[in-house]
């Protein structure tokens, strides 16, 4: 045990995601021997974090503002809307520059061991999205995994009487790798959704 | 295929251990407790990933040491495979394939195949409907690794399922903990958004789509398996009557080329071979999905899946008596003997002859049933036998020899 502070900084690290004891001891030791400016301004971000960063009263995305960065853009097309789980799921698809329509963060999947049913994401914020009839198209992008499928059936029967398109992204083959490393049950996705060849 | 090589580290009782075998017929054998149990029991676990004698991983590591290592040389036709798999109790296990790592241990099922016969197998015609949806999953796994997936599916869509109807009935009983939010808005609260009801349709569906899977790979094994462990019965116990098997399912609904689910009492027409093929995964998810709703009362006041594949049974009949309950000890034995002895058919009858492993089997045995389960085994390309006594091994069945005492293991022949 350390004196006083010093132990309150290396408990308060340990409580973090990814840090065991020996790495906050360690965090804690690189902050008490750096320059007190750096840790001034480490200090000052993490308070603005939490004081200026909120969620998007739109699309439920992590925001600087009222609404996000993608909501305030009209150059983005107002008909289409992604749903994802996570904000990183937002930021992994921008990256991919392919999508140009806009978002909506669940803030999770549903999963009854979690405790996690409807009513704990945002779906009714989806649900008072879609009411005005502008979207035409709905894309799940939920996570390919049993909880995230759930959740993406469960938004597809929802909103079927709505009458519009919904899509969900398609799984199968990593692309640029080998045919012979993908595993069974990927391997068994991508021949369910196989397509056309048209040439 | 057989097993070339054997080396443990901190498994059971053996701190370290090398252990070179061959094909043909090897024989363990030494007073009880001394570990012969523990050398095969490494080797299975290599085949299916899990104990046959324990539940969970932590009695298979020394005590003292953090984990336990297993390593095997497996020959199958003339090609060399070394599997190496860490065992790590309480945290994901780790394995390795010549030399390199897999993403996941699962990615090791199939490279070596064993069939089994233990003691513990009279469980199979004895014991609780767990015990025979085992032996069945555990062969469709060793017959596709893929099933492990499948079944890791069911089990996982199963928890879930289970977890939203215990909270449907807290919720019914006011029970229910942490903050709610308020009533639905308009819209939402039109879709039906019942909460707790309203997500069981999706699960069900998910249900559906993964037990028909499971429902049909396990249909289609038992059609597959009766005609072989009807003959294997035969030569163990030709005085008996016939043994026949039937898949016993939970849906309520019929399905074509499906026989109703039959009973436990000892009518029953004689099973004869069923001349309609059987329903397909499509079928059987839509006669699932039936089921549940018929069911889903019932399931709501218990808070419990009531149909599916975790809840069937496979039947075991001698004539037109069900086995459980009325066949004598010995026949129950052979019973549970024709039942691996069908499994090591099918399994060699789709390519690569698998090790056979006789844990402590023949002592249990009256001279016939040995002399006949002897001359079955005996062309097997690698037999491993663990025995008491040297006397406990038939003479068909001569072959190399480890003592087995206090932990070491020498060669004795």
């Amino acid at each position: 045990m350390y004196e006083g502070v010093v132990q309150n900084l290396i408990d308060e690290l340990g409580l973090l995601p990814g840090v065991g004891p020996k790495s906050a001891q360690r965090i804690a030791f690189h902050l008490l021997s750096a320059d007190p400016a750096d840790v001034k301004r480490l200090a000052h971000v993490l308070l603005e974090v939490k004081e200026r960063v909120r969620f998007c009263r739109v699309c439920g995305n992590v925001a600087a503002e009222e609404e996000c960065r993608i909501c305030r853009d009209t150059r983005r097309d107002p008909h289409v809307i992604c749903v994802v789980e996570e904000s990183k799921d937002v930021v992994a698809i921008e990256k991919t520059r392919e999508f140009r329509g806009r978002y909506h963060v669940l803030g999770g999947a549903i999963s009854p061991i979690e405790g996690v049913g409807p009513d704990d994401l945002r779906i009714r914020e989806l649900m008072a999205r879609l009411a005005d009839g502008q979207v035409t198209e709905l894309i799940l992008a939920t996570d390919p995994n049993l909880e995230g499928e759930a959740t993406a059936t469960y938004l597809a029967r929802l909103v079927k009487p709505m009458g519009l398109k919904v899509t969900r992204l398609a799984s199968g083959l990593p692309v640029g790798g080998d045919l012979e490393y993908a595993d069974e049950v990927t391997l068994g996705r991508a021949f369910e959704g196989r397509r056309l060849l048209d040439v | 295929m057989h097993v070339a090589h054997l080396s443990l580290t901190d498994f059971r009782s053996y701190s370290s251990v090398e252990l070179a075998l061959e094909p043909g017929v090897t024989a363990f054998v030494g007073p009880n407790g001394q570990g012969k149990t523990n050398l095969v029991e490494a080797l299975a676990y290599v085949a299916t990933l899990g104990s046959f004698r324990v539940a969970t991983d932590a009695p298979l590591v020394r005590q003292g040491a953090s984990r336990a290592i297993v390593r095997a040389a497996v020959v199958r036709d003339d090609r060399r495979a070394l599997v190496e798999l860490e065992i790590n109790p309480g945290r994901a296990n780790r394995a390795r394939l010549n030399r390199s790592p897999v993403p996941r241990p699962r990615d090791i099922l199939g490279l070596l195949r064993t069939v089994l016969f233990s003691p513990e197998d009279l469980a199979l015609v004895k014991g609780d409907p767990a015990d025979r949806r085992r032996f069945l999953d555990d062969l469709l796994v060793a017959r596709a690794p893929r099933f492990a997936g499948v079944r890791a599916d069911y089990d996982r869509v199963l928890k879930q399922r289970g977890a939203l109807l215990r909270s449907a009935v807290q919720t019914r009983h006011g029970r229910r903990q942490g903050p709610r939010r308020q009533e639905a808005e308009a819209g939402f609260a039109a879709a039906g958004a019942g909460d707790a009801l309203s997500t069981l349709e999706v699960w069900d569906a998910h249900l559906a789509r993964h037990g028909a899977e499971l429902l049909a790979a396990r249909l289609e094994l038992v059609a597959a398996l009766r005609p072989l462990v009807a003959k294997a019965y035969a030569l163990l116990a030709p005085a008996s009557a016939p043994a026949g098997m039937e898949y016993r399912h939970t849906l309520s609904t019929a399905v074509d080329g499906l026989p109703p689910a039959p009973g436990d009492g000892p009518a029953a027409p004689p099973v004869t071979e069923p001349a309609t093929p059987l329903p397909g995964r499509s079928e059987l998810e839509e006669a699932l999905r039936a089921s549940l709703l018929e069911v889903r009362q019932a399931e709501l006041e218990r808070g419990v899946t009531l149909v599916g594949p975790h809840r069937d049974d496979l039947l075991l009949r001698l004539g037109e008596l069900p086995a459980r309950g009325y066949a004598s000890h010995g026949e129950s034995w052979s019973f549970a003997l024709a039942l691996r002895l069908g499994a090591y058919d099918l399994l060699r009858a789709e390519g690569g002859d698998p090790v056979l492993i006789l844990d402590d089997v023949f002592a249990e045995l009256d001279a016939r049933r040995r002399r006949s389960l002897a001359d079955i085994v005996a062309p097997a390309e690698q037999v491993l036998i663990t025995a008491a006594v040297p006397e406990d091994v038939p003479a068909q069945l001569a072959g190399a020899r480890f003592d087995v005492a206090e932990g070491s293991v020498t060669r004795v022949r």
